[in-house]
């Protein structure tokens, strides 16, 4: 499926938005510039604020298929570039042997393509039946140095070197958007191929805009108090501020225990879906999450 | 070599300037290696070579053909530079260090002199001390400093009393310490013994020699060594230790891979790139210049707040091991404390607490701070001497170190 893409931040702007992604204009520009000039998109920012989503969001809008490696410790070239399947291999070489076939025909047919088996980054270079694909690097702080190392190639040429077979290149370049959770630092060297950005939380305006979009059936009295309660809570300096998923994750809570308005019990009900750490937890059941709905009431008051 | 041997080997230069700038050649080449630049016999016959081809139209010239010849490292270059200037361009510094040739003059501790760098200023005292009209009594005292026995004094000495130059001597034993690391297993494989059948291997194998059906090779994983994060104090209290202290992690830095370095006093500051420098001095002025809390008060809880918020989960993500290094004497929150250490000791793989004050036979885990933060540590050590820092050494390097479960640990040390 051909597409186009966009010509202008503000035609990037339009394409998230109609995929139900409410950006800011920095993201926005930063995906521009890589769509644009075919370069990956680095994406930096705490857990839950919409990395990964961009990423499907681009497929959807480009009607690309997405190819998603997420990283893990030890992730090596086996798991996400290719492998070689080795039973067929091995069944490949019995047969060789009762053939009694000379070795050299026999290393070039167990190296071909017919045993190889390929994996996200391979995959994301050679899409099937599409003309490029859209390449997510999920979490690339969870893996360990060396695997960067080896991305490095992938990332500058959009080309893989397989010893066996040699350099498999892309006719189309795939659309990469790398994210990181920042669990480590990324090496420069990979910072440097990319667009980056921060990918920081939403303003209170764009969170009501993107609970509006994702739950349509929360009331927009209710979505207000959710928003300003979560924002006041990222004030807090808690030791994990909720991100826009938590923020969705407690809205349709809430939505299923028939909540019109926040009050403390509330809140202390639901609070498991906002905050993911004990110290938080206990110190927001406190006396906080009280003085804190007393304030936004007093705010939403004298805003009206 | 001395400087009188090693001048006659240095070719007369052309032109007006004639012997008097091979000399100061001389003289700027033995700076030069005091100061930290590696400038062999070689390089000095070189330079000459080089200043007679290229000319001296001007200091410029000079600079860069100097660089050239003896700069063959980056971090080389800032010692380079500023020896140069102070020698080669400003009149009176470079009539006061032809005047050190004489014996009773030393480098005046002007305004000036005391912006250079510390071992320049060292290395034109000691040239002066190294010249021929010193009396022999100085050298003989200067060679004394260098003997085994002096270096046996030094492994005790508390590093709170050492002179300056016993304090350098610290440095240079510091910077010889083996500070290996046993490694730790990562989920990487390689081929080698195993229980694991390398697959890849074995067809490989197979497909070199068909006829002999398919030898089974195994893999092993591949190891790596721990992380380390140092988190040291440099409060007032702390003063002595911490700049030793240091020195000891720029050792560390050298001969580890992964060292994330933090220093705190009212606040946290990450130095972990100031310290990758090579070369000691260089990195150490880094530091300076990024922390604006030296010597100052503590506030121990507050930073390992900010460090388990802003840092743990980026520099501990793999079994790290944490160096506490700080005296405990907490003047803030000891609850908040005790929180805050208990969440640092769940996310590293050991948390080492090294207390300076455990030197004094007596100490008793009295004030507040350490009662709160001892249930936490995997192990409780002293750094206030070599000897210290040794046993630290190899405790690093045993494969688990003598730790205990922090909670037994506590039951015996604190004193209630």
């Amino acid at each position: 499926m051909s597409f186009s893409l966009p010509t202008t931040v503000d035609g990037t702007l339009a394409l998230l938005s109609a995929h139900e992604y409410v950006a800011d204009r920095a993201l926005a520009t930063a995906l521009f510039l890589s769509l644009k000039l075919g370069r990956p998109l680095f994406l930096e920012g705490d857990a839950g604020v919409g990395k990964t989503e961009i990423a499907k969001v681009v497929a959807a809008a480009t009607g690309s298929p997405l190819v998603r490696l997420q990283c893990y410790e030890g992730l090596d070239v086996s798991a996400a570039a290719y492998e070689w399947n080795y039973p067929a291999q091995m069944m490949e070489i019995r047969l060789a042997e009762a053939g009694q076939s000379d070795s050299d025909t026999l290393r070039e047919r167990l190296y071909s393509e017919r045993f190889l088996t390929r994996r996200p980054l391979l995959q994301a270079l050679q899409p099937d039946g599409a003309d490029r694909a859209v390449l997510l690097i999920d979490e690339l702080d969870r893996a360990d140095e060396p695997f960067e190392a080896f991305l490095l190639e992938v990332l500058s040429d959009f080309q893989m070197s397989i010893p066996e077979l040699g350099t498999v290149r892309s006719q189309q370049p795939p659309i990469v958007v790398v994210t990181s959770n920042r669990t480590r630092e990324i090496h420069d060297a990979i910072k440097r191929r990319c667009f980056y950005h921060w990918v920081d939380y939403p303003s209170a305006e764009r969170e009501r805009e993107i609970l509006r979009r994702k739950v349509p059936q929360l009331q927009d009295d209710l979505s207000r108090e959710i928003v300003a309660f979560v924002q006041s809570l990222r004030g807090l300096d808690l030791f994990k501020s909720p991100g826009v998923a938590e923020t969705l994750d407690w809205a349709h809570a809430l939505t299923q225990l028939d909540v019109v308005s926040l009050d403390p019990e509330v809140v202390d009900q639901s609070v498991g879906a906002l905050l993911k750490y004990q110290d938080d937890i206990a110190r927001l059941r406190g006396t906080e999450a009280a003085s804190l709905l007393e304030q936004i009431r007093m705010e939403m008051s004298r805003d009206q | 070599m001395t400087l009188s041997s090693e001048l006659r080997r240095v070719p007369r230069l052309p032109g007006t300037h004639g012997g008097q700038l091979a000399d100061n050649l001389m003289h700027f080449a033995r700076v030069l290696r005091e100061v930290g630049v590696p400038v062999g016999p070689g390089a000095v016959l070189r330079a000459a070579d080089a200043i007679g081809a290229v000319g001296l139209r001007s200091r410029s010239d000079l600079y860069w053909t100097l660089s050239a010849c003896f700069v063959s490292r980056r971090e080389h270059r800032p010692l380079f530079d500023q020896t140069f200037h102070v020698f080669w361009r400003n009149p009176q510094l470079l009539e006061r260090m032809m005047s050190m040739m004489l014996p009773q003059l030393r480098v005046p501790k002007s305004d000036e002199a005391d912006k250079l760098n510390q071992r320049l200023t060292d290395a034109l005292n000691a040239d002066a001390a190294d010249s021929r009209d010193v009396p022999e009594q100085e050298i003989v005292e200067h060679q004394s400093t260098l003997t085994w026995s002096d270096q046996e004094t030094l492994q005790d000495m508390d590093f709170e009393t050492m002179s300056q130059q016993e304090t350098r001597d610290a440095r240079r034993v510091i910077e010889q310490m083996d500070l290996g690391m046993p490694p730790q297993r990562t989920r990487r494989y390689r081929s080698g013994k195993g229980r694991e059948i390398d697959l890849r291997a074995s067809v490989r194998a197979a497909a070199r020699r068909p006829d002999c059906g398919i030898p089974l090779v195994t893999r092993q994983r591949r190891t790596r060594e721990p992380a380390i994060v140092a988190l040291c104090d440099i409060s007032g209290s702390m003063a002595q230790y911490s700049r030793m202290m240091l020195h000891f992690l720029h050792a560390l830095t050298r001969d580890q891979q992964r060292v994330h370095s933090f220093v705190f006093g009212t606040r946290l500051t990450n130095i972990t790139r100031a310290l990758a420098q090579r070369d000691v001095d260089e990195a150490l002025d880094t530091v300076s210049q990024q922390v604006c809390d030296w010597s100052g008060g503590t506030r121990i809880a507050d930073s390992l707040l900010r460090f388990n918020r802003d840092w743990s989960r980026r520099v501990m993500s793999q079994g790290a091991v944490v160096l506490l290094i700080t005296d405990g004497l907490e003047r803030d929150d000891s609850a908040l404390l005790a929180v805050e250490a208990a969440r640092l000791s769940r996310s590293c793989q050991r948390l080492i607490w090294l207390n300076p004050l455990l030197r004094y036979d007596k100490y008793q885990a009295l004030a507040q701070g350490a009662r709160a933060l001892l249930p936490h540590v995997s192990d409780f050590r002293s750094v206030h001497n070599l000897t210290a820092l040794d046993e630290l050494a190899a405790l690093l390097a045993s494969p688990r170190g003598n730790s205990m479960p922090p909670r037994r640990r506590a039951e015996l040390t604190v004193v209630k």
